[in-house]
Protein backbone atom coordinates (compact mmCIF):
# COMPACT_ATOMS: atom_id res chain seq x y z
CA UNK A 1 0.00 0.00 0.00
CA UNK A 2 2.65 1.99 0.69
CA UNK A 3 5.50 1.62 -1.62
CA UNK A 4 7.12 5.47 -2.30
CA UNK A 5 10.99 5.64 -0.94
CA UNK A 6 9.66 8.51 0.96
CA UNK A 7 7.80 7.95 4.32
CA UNK A 8 3.68 8.81 3.57
CA UNK A 9 0.36 8.14 5.17
CA UNK A 10 -1.89 6.38 2.30
CA UNK A 11 -5.36 6.88 4.72
CA UNK A 12 -7.70 4.22 4.27
CA UNK A 13 -11.98 4.67 5.86
CA UNK A 14 -12.79 3.13 8.39
CA UNK A 15 -14.74 0.53 6.51
CA UNK A 16 -11.45 -0.49 5.28
CA UNK A 17 -10.09 -0.71 8.37
CA UNK A 18 -12.55 -3.25 9.86
CA UNK A 19 -11.80 -5.65 6.86
CA UNK A 20 -7.94 -5.14 7.50
CA UNK A 21 -8.62 -6.20 11.40
CA UNK A 22 -10.46 -9.19 10.39
CA UNK A 23 -7.77 -10.35 8.34
CA UNK A 24 -5.02 -9.87 10.98
CA UNK A 25 -7.01 -11.71 13.49
CA UNK A 26 -7.62 -14.89 11.32
CA UNK A 27 -3.26 -14.55 10.88
CA UNK A 28 -2.90 -13.81 14.35
CA UNK A 29 -4.97 -17.62 14.83
CA UNK A 30 -2.78 -18.68 12.49
CA UNK A 31 0.65 -18.12 13.83
CA UNK A 32 -0.31 -19.21 17.25
CA UNK A 33 -1.97 -22.25 15.87
CA UNK A 34 1.50 -23.36 14.09
CA UNK A 35 3.60 -22.40 16.13
CA UNK A 36 1.51 -24.08 18.87
CA UNK A 37 2.85 -21.23 21.11
CA UNK A 38 2.45 -17.63 21.31
CA UNK A 39 0.09 -14.94 23.07
CA UNK A 40 -3.26 -14.75 21.34
CA UNK A 41 -5.04 -12.94 23.81
CA UNK A 42 -3.10 -9.54 23.57
CA UNK A 43 -2.65 -9.67 20.30
CA UNK A 44 -6.42 -9.64 19.17
CA UNK A 45 -7.03 -7.50 21.84
CA UNK A 46 -3.97 -5.05 20.36
CA UNK A 47 -4.72 -5.54 16.62
CA UNK A 48 -7.59 -2.64 15.78
CA UNK A 49 -5.27 -0.27 17.34
CA UNK A 50 -2.17 -1.44 15.66
CA UNK A 51 -4.48 -1.41 12.42
CA UNK A 52 -5.81 1.70 13.06
CA UNK A 53 -2.61 3.37 13.14
CA UNK A 54 -1.11 1.47 10.05
CA UNK A 55 -4.07 3.06 8.22
CA UNK A 56 -4.68 6.51 9.29
CA UNK A 57 -1.49 8.15 11.19
CA UNK A 58 1.86 6.77 10.00
CA UNK A 59 3.89 8.06 7.72
CA UNK A 60 6.14 4.69 6.79
CA UNK A 61 7.91 3.05 4.18
CA UNK A 62 7.72 -0.33 2.74
CA UNK A 63 10.64 0.02 0.49
CA UNK A 64 12.74 2.20 3.19
CA UNK A 65 11.59 0.28 6.48
CA UNK A 66 14.51 2.29 7.95
CA UNK A 67 14.26 5.40 6.74
CA UNK A 68 15.29 8.02 9.61
CA UNK A 69 12.63 10.09 9.11
CA UNK A 70 10.04 7.64 9.30
CA UNK A 71 7.18 7.58 12.24
CA UNK A 72 8.09 4.82 14.82
CA UNK A 73 5.58 2.22 16.03
CA UNK A 74 6.55 1.09 19.61
CA UNK A 75 5.38 -2.06 20.92
CA UNK A 76 6.50 -2.06 24.08
CA UNK A 77 4.15 -5.12 25.09
CA UNK A 78 6.10 -7.29 22.58
CA UNK A 79 4.77 -10.89 23.44
CA UNK A 80 1.68 -9.61 20.95
CA UNK A 81 3.70 -10.03 18.27
CA UNK A 82 1.55 -11.96 16.24
CA UNK A 83 -0.49 -8.95 15.99
CA UNK A 84 2.65 -6.78 14.71
CA UNK A 85 3.47 -9.60 12.08
CA UNK A 86 -0.19 -9.73 10.72
CA UNK A 87 -0.15 -5.89 10.47
CA UNK A 88 3.03 -5.66 8.65
CA UNK A 89 2.31 -8.17 6.25
CA UNK A 90 -1.23 -6.26 5.91
CA UNK A 91 0.50 -3.40 4.84
CA UNK A 92 3.23 -4.68 2.51
CA UNK A 93 6.31 -4.88 5.05
CA UNK A 94 6.69 -8.50 5.25
CA UNK A 95 5.25 -11.53 2.61
CA UNK A 96 3.01 -13.96 3.94
CA UNK A 97 5.98 -16.70 3.81
CA UNK A 98 7.12 -14.63 6.99
CA UNK A 99 4.67 -15.34 8.54
CA UNK A 100 5.19 -18.79 8.43
CA UNK A 101 8.57 -18.36 10.60
CA UNK A 102 6.56 -17.14 13.85
CA UNK A 103 8.48 -18.38 16.39
CA UNK A 104 10.84 -21.01 13.68
CA UNK A 105 14.80 -21.66 13.87
CA UNK A 106 16.33 -18.71 12.46
CA UNK A 107 13.28 -17.09 11.19
CA UNK A 108 11.97 -13.75 10.46
CA UNK A 109 9.47 -13.13 12.82
CA UNK A 110 10.86 -13.76 16.31
CA UNK A 111 8.81 -15.15 19.33
CA UNK A 112 8.90 -11.49 19.98
CA UNK A 113 9.09 -8.24 18.27
CA UNK A 114 12.63 -7.92 17.45
CA UNK A 115 14.11 -4.56 15.16
CA UNK A 116 16.99 -7.10 13.89
CA UNK A 117 15.18 -9.44 12.67
CA UNK A 118 11.82 -8.10 11.16
CA UNK A 119 11.37 -5.37 8.15
CA UNK A 120 9.17 -2.37 9.98
CA UNK A 121 9.65 -3.56 13.80
CA UNK A 122 11.25 -0.24 15.40
CA UNK A 123 11.92 -1.27 18.70
CA UNK A 124 12.79 -5.26 20.07
CA UNK A 125 10.69 -5.73 22.94
CA UNK A 126 10.06 -9.05 25.09
CA UNK A 127 11.03 -7.49 28.34
CA UNK A 128 8.04 -5.34 29.64
CA UNK A 129 8.21 -1.45 30.52
CA UNK A 130 11.15 -0.41 28.08
CA UNK A 131 9.37 0.69 25.19
CA UNK A 132 7.94 3.97 26.55
CA UNK A 133 11.47 4.97 27.47
CA UNK A 134 13.22 3.98 24.08
CA UNK A 135 10.12 6.26 22.26
CA UNK A 136 11.10 9.29 24.45
CA UNK A 137 14.72 9.05 23.54
CA UNK A 138 13.58 8.82 20.21
CA UNK A 139 11.14 11.83 20.16
CA UNK A 140 13.85 14.13 22.35
CA UNK A 141 16.23 13.17 19.51
CA UNK A 142 13.56 14.20 16.71
CA UNK A 143 13.16 17.39 18.76
CA UNK A 144 16.77 18.07 18.53
CA UNK A 145 16.88 17.82 15.16
CA UNK A 146 13.94 20.19 14.34
CA UNK A 147 11.95 16.44 12.80
CA UNK A 148 8.69 16.04 12.55
CA UNK A 149 8.85 12.14 13.57
CA UNK A 150 5.94 11.24 15.64
CA UNK A 151 6.05 8.08 17.74
CA UNK A 152 2.85 5.45 19.14
CA UNK A 153 4.15 3.69 22.02
CA UNK A 154 1.80 0.82 22.76
CA UNK A 155 1.60 -0.25 26.24
CA UNK A 156 -0.69 -3.44 28.25
CA UNK A 157 -2.53 -2.27 31.39
CA UNK A 158 -0.48 -5.16 33.72
CA UNK A 159 2.73 -3.71 31.76
CA UNK A 160 2.10 -0.41 33.89
CA UNK A 161 2.73 -1.63 37.16
CA UNK A 162 6.70 -2.15 35.80
CA UNK A 163 8.28 1.04 37.43
CA UNK A 164 10.08 2.19 34.39
CA UNK A 165 6.59 3.13 32.69
CA UNK A 166 6.49 5.75 35.70
CA UNK A 167 9.88 6.94 35.57
CA UNK A 168 9.19 7.70 31.50
CA UNK A 169 6.01 9.40 32.15
CA UNK A 170 7.59 11.58 34.21
CA UNK A 171 10.56 12.18 32.24
CA UNK A 172 8.31 12.74 29.15
CA UNK A 173 6.80 15.63 31.14
CA UNK A 174 9.86 17.25 32.76
CA UNK A 175 11.26 17.05 28.94
CA UNK A 176 7.72 18.61 27.31
CA UNK A 177 7.42 15.75 24.73
CA UNK A 178 5.12 16.67 21.96
CA UNK A 179 5.11 14.57 19.53
CA UNK A 180 4.87 11.07 20.97
CA UNK A 181 1.24 9.14 22.13
CA UNK A 182 1.37 6.37 24.49
CA UNK A 183 -1.99 3.88 23.68
CA UNK A 184 -2.38 1.41 26.23
CA UNK A 185 -4.41 -1.80 25.34
CA UNK A 186 -6.24 -2.14 28.85
CA UNK A 187 -7.74 -5.58 28.22
CA UNK A 188 -7.38 -6.26 32.36
CA UNK A 189 -5.69 -9.42 31.95
CA UNK A 190 -2.28 -10.58 32.71
CA UNK A 191 0.31 -13.69 32.42
CA UNK A 192 -1.23 -15.62 35.39
CA UNK A 193 -4.94 -13.84 35.95
CA UNK A 194 -7.01 -10.75 35.95
CA UNK A 195 -5.03 -8.00 36.29
CA UNK A 196 -6.66 -6.18 39.52
CA UNK A 197 -6.43 -9.42 40.79
CA UNK A 198 -1.96 -9.95 39.89
CA UNK A 199 -2.35 -6.10 41.43
CA UNK A 200 -4.48 -3.37 41.73
CA UNK A 201 -3.85 -0.66 38.95
CA UNK A 202 -7.09 1.56 40.52
CA UNK A 203 -7.80 4.29 38.13
CA UNK A 204 -5.40 4.78 35.15
CA UNK A 205 -6.83 7.77 34.05
CA UNK A 206 -5.80 9.20 37.49
CA UNK A 207 -2.59 8.12 37.19
CA UNK A 208 -1.44 9.30 33.91
CA UNK A 209 -3.15 12.62 34.90
CA UNK A 210 -1.25 13.04 37.98
CA UNK A 211 2.02 12.57 36.21
CA UNK A 212 0.69 15.65 33.90
CA UNK A 213 -0.40 13.55 30.82
CA UNK A 214 -3.95 14.56 28.55
CA UNK A 215 -5.91 11.31 28.80
CA UNK A 216 -8.57 10.38 26.61
CA UNK A 217 -10.90 7.10 27.39
CA UNK A 218 -11.72 5.23 23.96
CA UNK A 219 -13.37 1.49 23.34
CA UNK A 220 -10.67 -0.18 21.65
CA UNK A 221 -12.20 -2.17 19.09
CA UNK A 222 -14.30 1.17 18.02
CA UNK A 223 -12.07 1.83 15.06
CA UNK A 224 -13.60 5.58 14.74
CA UNK A 225 -12.82 6.05 18.11
CA UNK A 226 -9.53 4.98 17.49
CA UNK A 227 -9.38 7.15 14.51
CA UNK A 228 -10.56 9.74 16.26
CA UNK A 229 -8.05 9.43 19.07
CA UNK A 230 -5.26 9.59 17.01
CA UNK A 231 -6.34 12.53 15.56
CA UNK A 232 -6.73 14.40 18.94
CA UNK A 233 -3.71 13.11 20.18
CA UNK A 234 -2.01 14.58 17.82
CA UNK A 235 -3.54 17.97 17.97
CA UNK A 236 -3.54 18.26 21.49
CA UNK A 237 -0.67 19.78 23.49
CA UNK A 238 0.93 16.92 25.03
CA UNK A 239 2.02 14.35 25.66
CA UNK A 240 -1.29 12.14 25.65
CA UNK A 241 -2.16 9.23 26.61
CA UNK A 242 -5.26 7.04 25.42
CA UNK A 243 -6.41 4.54 27.55
CA UNK A 244 -8.52 1.48 24.85
CA UNK A 245 -10.80 -0.28 26.58
CA UNK A 246 -9.96 -3.66 24.92
CA UNK A 247 -11.36 -7.40 25.61
CA UNK A 248 -8.78 -10.06 25.68
CA UNK A 249 -8.96 -12.65 22.73
CA UNK A 250 -11.65 -10.60 20.83
CA UNK A 251 -13.32 -11.85 18.14
CA UNK A 252 -12.74 -15.51 19.31
CA UNK A 253 -15.64 -16.51 21.54
CA UNK A 254 -13.67 -18.60 23.76
CA UNK A 255 -10.55 -16.65 23.83
CA UNK A 256 -12.26 -13.16 24.90
CA UNK A 257 -11.62 -12.00 28.18
CA UNK A 258 -10.35 -15.60 29.05
CA UNK A 259 -6.90 -15.55 31.33
CA UNK A 260 -6.26 -19.08 29.81
CA UNK A 261 -5.40 -17.61 26.28
CA UNK A 262 -3.24 -15.03 27.24
CA UNK A 263 0.03 -17.03 26.39
CA UNK A 264 -1.70 -20.31 25.14
CA UNK A 265 -2.40 -21.93 21.71
CA UNK A 266 -5.54 -23.17 19.97
CA UNK A 267 -6.04 -27.37 19.97
CA UNK A 268 -7.74 -28.79 16.38
CA UNK A 269 -11.33 -28.35 17.77
CA UNK A 270 -10.48 -24.91 19.40
CA UNK A 271 -8.94 -23.85 16.17
CA UNK A 272 -11.43 -24.65 14.03
CA UNK A 273 -13.93 -22.70 15.71
CA UNK A 274 -11.72 -19.47 15.69
CA UNK A 275 -11.61 -19.52 12.23
CA UNK A 276 -15.32 -20.64 11.44
CA UNK A 277 -15.86 -17.49 14.17
CA UNK A 278 -13.22 -14.99 12.20
CA UNK A 279 -14.54 -15.83 8.72
CA UNK B 1 54.49 12.58 39.73
CA UNK B 2 50.89 14.27 38.94
CA UNK B 3 47.37 12.79 40.12
CA UNK B 4 44.01 13.03 38.97
CA UNK B 5 41.13 10.66 39.11
CA UNK B 6 40.23 9.20 35.82
CA UNK B 7 36.63 10.32 36.22
CA UNK B 8 38.10 14.23 35.44
CA UNK B 9 38.87 12.23 32.01
CA UNK B 10 35.37 11.04 31.52
CA UNK B 11 34.25 14.94 31.97
CA UNK B 12 37.17 15.88 29.89
CA UNK B 13 36.66 13.45 26.68
CA UNK B 14 33.06 14.48 26.76
CA UNK B 15 33.74 18.04 26.33
CA UNK B 16 36.70 17.67 23.52
CA UNK B 17 33.62 14.96 21.85
CA UNK B 18 31.05 18.49 22.00
CA UNK B 19 32.24 19.46 17.92
CA UNK B 20 30.70 16.04 17.16
CA UNK B 21 26.75 17.21 17.23
CA UNK B 22 25.71 13.54 17.46
CA UNK B 23 26.73 13.29 21.14
CA UNK B 24 24.14 13.55 24.07
CA UNK B 25 24.62 13.15 27.31
CA UNK B 26 22.62 11.44 30.39
CA UNK B 27 22.53 11.93 33.36
CA UNK B 28 20.47 10.25 37.02
CA UNK B 29 21.25 13.05 39.52
CA UNK B 30 25.12 12.28 39.49
CA UNK B 31 26.46 14.61 37.13
CA UNK B 32 28.51 16.68 39.30
CA UNK B 33 30.41 12.60 40.48
CA UNK B 34 30.58 11.32 37.40
CA UNK B 35 31.82 14.73 35.27
CA UNK B 36 29.09 14.94 32.94
CA UNK B 37 28.43 18.56 34.56
CA UNK B 38 31.30 19.86 32.79
CA UNK B 39 28.96 18.85 29.63
CA UNK B 40 26.10 20.19 30.78
CA UNK B 41 27.51 23.57 31.90
CA UNK B 42 28.40 24.35 28.15
CA UNK B 43 26.00 22.15 26.15
CA UNK B 44 22.92 22.27 28.33
CA UNK B 45 20.30 21.43 25.25
CA UNK B 46 22.52 18.23 24.59
CA UNK B 47 22.40 17.11 27.97
CA UNK B 48 19.25 15.14 29.34
CA UNK B 49 18.50 14.70 33.64
CA UNK B 50 16.59 11.62 33.62
CA UNK B 51 16.25 12.37 37.70
CA UNK B 52 16.70 9.32 39.81
CA UNK B 53 16.01 7.02 37.48
CA UNK B 54 18.42 4.79 35.70
CA UNK B 55 16.14 2.00 33.82
CA UNK B 56 14.48 4.96 32.04
CA UNK B 57 17.72 6.26 31.48
CA UNK B 58 19.16 3.18 29.72
CA UNK B 59 15.91 3.13 27.33
CA UNK B 60 16.32 6.25 26.60
CA UNK B 61 19.98 6.34 25.66
CA UNK B 62 18.81 3.46 23.61
CA UNK B 63 16.19 5.38 21.60
CA UNK B 64 18.60 8.41 20.93
CA UNK B 65 20.89 5.84 19.86
CA UNK B 66 18.64 4.45 17.14
CA UNK B 67 18.25 7.77 15.28
CA UNK B 68 22.01 8.01 14.92
CA UNK B 69 22.49 9.91 18.14
CA UNK B 70 25.71 9.00 19.81
CA UNK B 71 24.66 9.14 24.14
CA UNK B 72 27.04 9.21 27.00
CA UNK B 73 24.77 8.07 29.49
CA UNK B 74 26.55 7.94 33.24
CA UNK B 75 25.99 7.43 36.93
CA UNK B 76 27.60 5.08 39.51
CA UNK B 77 28.76 2.33 38.43
CA UNK B 78 26.57 0.37 40.95
CA UNK B 79 23.68 2.45 39.78
CA UNK B 80 24.33 1.62 36.18
CA UNK B 81 23.22 -1.91 37.47
CA UNK B 82 19.94 -0.95 38.86
CA UNK B 83 19.34 -0.98 35.02
CA UNK B 84 21.52 -4.03 34.15
CA UNK B 85 18.22 -5.72 32.48
CA UNK B 86 17.84 -2.77 30.67
CA UNK B 87 21.22 -2.81 29.33
CA UNK B 88 20.80 -6.28 28.57
CA UNK B 89 17.78 -6.14 26.42
CA UNK B 90 17.15 -2.44 25.27
CA UNK B 91 21.06 -1.64 24.28
CA UNK B 92 23.00 -4.96 23.80
CA UNK B 93 20.66 -6.76 22.11
CA UNK B 94 19.75 -4.32 19.73
CA UNK B 95 22.87 -3.80 19.26
CA UNK B 96 22.72 0.43 19.95
CA UNK B 97 25.55 2.63 20.38
CA UNK B 98 25.02 3.34 23.68
CA UNK B 99 28.01 4.75 25.76
CA UNK B 100 27.91 4.12 29.64
CA UNK B 101 30.44 5.41 32.20
CA UNK B 102 30.44 3.95 36.13
CA UNK B 103 32.01 5.94 38.09
CA UNK B 104 33.14 5.52 41.46
CA UNK B 105 33.73 2.27 40.85
CA UNK B 106 35.89 -0.27 43.34
CA UNK B 107 36.44 -0.60 47.20
CA UNK B 108 38.70 2.56 46.65
CA UNK B 109 35.21 4.92 46.52
CA UNK B 110 36.37 4.84 50.18
CA UNK B 111 33.69 5.74 52.79
CA UNK B 112 30.65 5.48 51.25
CA UNK B 113 30.83 1.75 52.31
CA UNK B 114 29.93 -1.31 50.60
CA UNK B 115 26.47 0.17 49.01
CA UNK B 116 28.75 2.49 46.59
CA UNK B 117 31.53 0.07 45.68
CA UNK B 118 30.59 -1.92 42.94
CA UNK B 119 33.49 -5.22 42.79
CA UNK B 120 31.24 -6.90 40.11
CA UNK B 121 30.08 -4.41 37.24
CA UNK B 122 33.38 -5.33 34.99
CA UNK B 123 32.06 -9.25 35.64
CA UNK B 124 28.16 -8.49 34.36
CA UNK B 125 29.16 -6.38 31.74
CA UNK B 126 31.55 -8.74 30.38
CA UNK B 127 28.99 -11.66 29.90
CA UNK B 128 26.66 -9.44 27.30
CA UNK B 129 27.14 -9.95 23.88
CA UNK B 130 28.37 -7.29 21.69
CA UNK B 131 29.63 -4.61 24.79
CA UNK B 132 32.87 -3.38 24.61
CA UNK B 133 33.91 -2.93 28.47
CA UNK B 134 36.78 -0.60 29.84
CA UNK B 135 38.17 0.42 33.11
CA UNK B 136 41.39 3.08 32.77
CA UNK B 137 43.66 3.73 34.81
CA UNK B 138 44.27 7.62 34.66
CA UNK B 139 42.85 10.67 33.99
CA UNK B 140 44.27 10.70 30.98
CA UNK B 141 43.89 7.52 29.65
CA UNK B 142 40.31 7.31 30.52
CA UNK B 143 39.92 10.64 28.26
CA UNK B 144 41.60 8.72 25.15
CA UNK B 145 39.71 5.88 25.71
CA UNK B 146 36.64 7.68 26.20
CA UNK B 147 37.14 9.64 23.29
CA UNK B 148 37.97 6.69 20.84
CA UNK B 149 34.49 5.46 21.68
CA UNK B 150 32.81 8.37 19.04
CA UNK B 151 34.12 5.97 16.19
CA UNK B 152 33.44 2.58 18.03
CA UNK B 153 30.52 0.43 16.56
CA UNK B 154 29.50 -1.41 19.70
CA UNK B 155 27.84 -0.20 23.19
CA UNK B 156 30.18 -0.01 25.81
CA UNK B 157 30.15 0.20 29.76
CA UNK B 158 33.49 2.14 31.09
CA UNK B 159 34.68 2.13 34.93
CA UNK B 160 35.58 5.15 36.45
CA UNK B 161 37.07 5.75 39.58
CA UNK B 162 36.38 8.61 42.21
CA UNK B 163 39.61 9.00 44.12
CA UNK B 164 42.74 10.57 42.69
CA UNK B 165 45.63 8.19 41.91
CA UNK B 166 49.01 8.52 40.48
CA UNK B 167 48.80 9.53 36.47
CA UNK B 168 50.42 6.77 34.66
CA UNK B 169 50.90 8.25 30.79
CA UNK B 170 51.96 11.33 29.17
CA UNK B 171 49.01 13.05 26.74
CA UNK B 172 51.12 11.47 24.07
CA UNK B 173 51.33 7.92 25.49
CA UNK B 174 47.47 8.13 26.21
CA UNK B 175 46.43 9.21 22.85
CA UNK B 176 48.07 5.93 21.42
CA UNK B 177 46.00 3.51 23.37
CA UNK B 178 43.78 1.79 21.38
CA UNK B 179 40.46 -0.26 22.89
CA UNK B 180 40.98 -3.69 22.98
CA UNK B 181 44.86 -3.75 22.53
CA UNK B 182 46.52 -4.06 25.79
CA UNK B 183 48.87 -1.44 26.88
CA UNK B 184 52.43 -3.13 28.55
CA UNK B 185 53.90 -0.02 30.89
CA UNK B 186 57.12 -2.47 31.92
CA UNK B 187 58.56 -4.84 30.53
CA UNK B 188 60.01 -8.01 32.18
CA UNK B 189 60.66 -11.93 31.91
CA UNK B 190 60.23 -13.34 35.17
CA UNK B 191 56.26 -12.87 36.00
CA UNK B 192 54.29 -10.47 34.39
CA UNK B 193 51.93 -8.28 36.24
CA UNK B 194 48.17 -7.73 34.42
CA UNK B 195 46.31 -5.24 36.11
CA UNK B 196 43.53 -2.22 35.48
CA UNK B 197 42.08 0.95 37.19
CA UNK B 198 43.57 2.37 39.98
CA UNK B 199 45.69 -1.08 40.77
CA UNK B 200 47.61 -0.39 37.62
CA UNK B 201 49.74 2.29 39.83
CA UNK B 202 49.92 -1.01 42.59
CA UNK B 203 51.44 -2.97 39.93
CA UNK B 204 54.01 -0.80 38.88
CA UNK B 205 55.04 0.00 42.44
CA UNK B 206 54.97 -3.75 43.00
CA UNK B 207 57.23 -4.46 39.80
CA UNK B 208 59.69 -1.99 41.38
CA UNK B 209 59.90 -3.74 44.73
CA UNK B 210 60.60 -7.01 42.79
CA UNK B 211 63.19 -5.14 40.82
CA UNK B 212 64.88 -4.94 43.75
CA UNK B 213 64.80 -8.10 44.75
CA UNK B 214 66.03 -9.46 41.47
CA UNK B 215 62.91 -10.42 39.91
CA UNK B 216 62.17 -8.33 36.26
CA UNK B 217 58.56 -8.25 36.11
CA UNK B 218 56.40 -7.33 32.84
CA UNK B 219 53.38 -4.47 34.15
CA UNK B 220 50.20 -4.98 31.47
CA UNK B 221 47.69 -2.25 31.95
CA UNK B 222 44.43 -3.96 30.65
CA UNK B 223 42.43 -1.02 30.42
CA UNK B 224 39.52 -2.96 27.64
CA UNK B 225 38.20 -5.92 29.67
CA UNK B 226 36.42 -6.70 26.17
CA UNK B 227 37.06 -7.63 23.51
CA UNK B 228 39.39 -9.27 25.47
CA UNK B 229 43.57 -9.29 24.07
CA UNK B 230 44.08 -12.81 23.74
CA UNK B 231 46.84 -12.60 21.55
CA UNK B 232 49.31 -10.36 23.66
CA UNK B 233 48.31 -12.39 26.57
CA UNK B 234 49.55 -15.73 25.19
CA UNK B 235 52.45 -14.09 23.81
CA UNK B 236 53.30 -12.95 27.74
CA UNK B 237 52.46 -15.65 29.36
CA UNK B 238 54.79 -17.77 26.86
CA UNK B 239 57.17 -14.95 27.71
CA UNK B 240 56.92 -15.06 31.68
CA UNK B 241 55.23 -17.98 32.69
CA UNK B 242 53.67 -16.79 35.91
CA UNK B 243 50.92 -14.17 35.52
CA UNK B 244 49.24 -12.06 38.42
CA UNK B 245 46.16 -10.12 37.92
CA UNK B 246 45.42 -7.08 40.11
CA UNK B 247 41.85 -5.27 40.21
CA UNK B 248 39.55 -3.19 42.33
CA UNK B 249 36.79 -5.69 41.64
CA UNK B 250 35.89 -9.02 42.79
CA UNK B 251 37.86 -12.06 41.91
CA UNK B 252 35.01 -13.88 40.23
CA UNK B 253 34.52 -12.70 37.07
CA UNK B 254 36.10 -9.75 36.11
CA UNK B 255 40.39 -9.01 35.13
CA UNK B 256 41.16 -12.04 36.69
CA UNK B 257 38.07 -14.08 35.56
CA UNK B 258 38.90 -13.09 32.10
CA UNK B 259 42.72 -14.18 32.31
CA UNK B 260 41.51 -17.16 33.65
CA UNK B 261 39.75 -18.12 30.91
CA UNK B 262 41.58 -17.08 27.91
CA UNK B 263 45.16 -18.86 30.16
CA UNK B 264 42.82 -21.90 30.57
CA UNK B 265 41.97 -22.03 26.90
CA UNK B 266 45.23 -20.84 25.00
CA UNK B 267 48.16 -21.09 27.67
CA UNK B 268 47.88 -22.78 30.96
CA UNK B 269 49.98 -20.56 33.05
CA UNK B 270 50.30 -20.59 36.92
CA UNK B 271 48.21 -17.49 38.03
CA UNK B 272 47.76 -15.33 41.47
CA UNK B 273 44.40 -13.54 41.66
CA UNK B 274 44.41 -10.27 43.50
CA UNK B 275 41.54 -9.08 44.43
CA UNK B 276 38.40 -8.45 46.37
CA UNK B 277 37.40 -12.24 48.04
CA UNK B 278 33.91 -12.77 47.37
CA UNK B 279 32.85 -10.30 50.29
CA UNK B 280 31.31 -6.59 50.27
CA UNK B 281 33.13 -3.82 50.89
CA UNK B 282 32.65 -1.18 54.25
CA UNK B 283 33.52 2.00 55.26
CA UNK B 284 37.24 3.67 55.35
CA UNK B 285 39.91 5.62 54.02
CA UNK B 286 40.98 4.45 50.71
CA UNK B 287 44.53 3.23 51.77
CA UNK B 288 42.33 1.75 54.87
CA UNK B 289 40.39 -0.53 52.29
CA UNK B 290 42.87 -1.54 50.24
CA UNK B 291 44.79 -2.78 53.23
CA UNK B 292 42.07 -4.46 54.38
CA UNK B 293 41.13 -6.57 51.48
CA UNK B 294 44.60 -7.12 50.24
CA UNK B 295 44.77 -5.09 47.47
CA UNK B 296 48.32 -3.07 48.10
CA UNK B 297 51.91 -2.95 46.73
CA UNK B 298 52.82 -6.19 49.00
CA UNK B 299 49.83 -8.14 47.99
CA UNK B 300 51.11 -8.10 44.67
CA UNK B 301 54.36 -8.91 45.29
CA UNK B 302 53.32 -11.86 47.39
CA UNK B 303 51.11 -12.77 44.76
CA UNK B 304 53.69 -12.40 41.83
CA UNK B 305 56.38 -15.02 44.44
CA UNK B 306 53.16 -17.29 44.69
CA UNK B 307 52.99 -17.15 41.00
CA UNK B 308 56.75 -17.51 39.81
CA UNK B 309 56.94 -20.47 42.81
CA UNK B 310 54.39 -22.45 40.79
CA UNK B 311 56.33 -22.51 37.51
CA UNK B 312 57.50 -25.71 36.18
CA UNK B 313 60.82 -25.64 35.60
Amino acid sequence: MMTGAEPTCEELTVDDLVVISKDCRREIVKMVKRANAGHPGGSLSVIDILVGLYGRTLRVSTNKPKHPDRDRVILSKGHASPAMYSVLHAFGFISETDLHTYRVYNGVCQGHVDSKWTPGVDFSGGSLGMGLSFGLGVTLSAKMDGKDIFSWVILGDGECQEGEIWEAAMAAVHHKVENMTVIVDVNGIQNDNFVDQQMVMGDLAAKWAAFGWKVKEIDGHDMLEISTAIDWSKTTVGPCVILARTIKGKGVSFMENNPAFHGKAPDDEEFEQAMGELA
Amino acid sequence: MTSAASRDGYGSALLEMADDERVVVLEADLGKSTKSCLFRAEYPERSFSMGIAEQNMMLVAAGMASTGKIPFASTFAIFTERGFEQVRNGIARPNLVVHLCGSHGGIHTGTDGSSAQSIEDLAIYRTLPNMTVMHPCDDLSTKSLTKSLLNHQRPSYTRTARNKTKRIYTEEQAASLEIGKFSIVREGSDVAILACGVMVAEAIDAAEFLANQGVDATVVDVHTLKPFDHGCLKSIAEKCGAIVTAEDHSIIGGLGGAVSESLASNHPTPLERVGVKDEFGMSGQPAELMKHYGLTVSDIVDAAKRAISRRTA
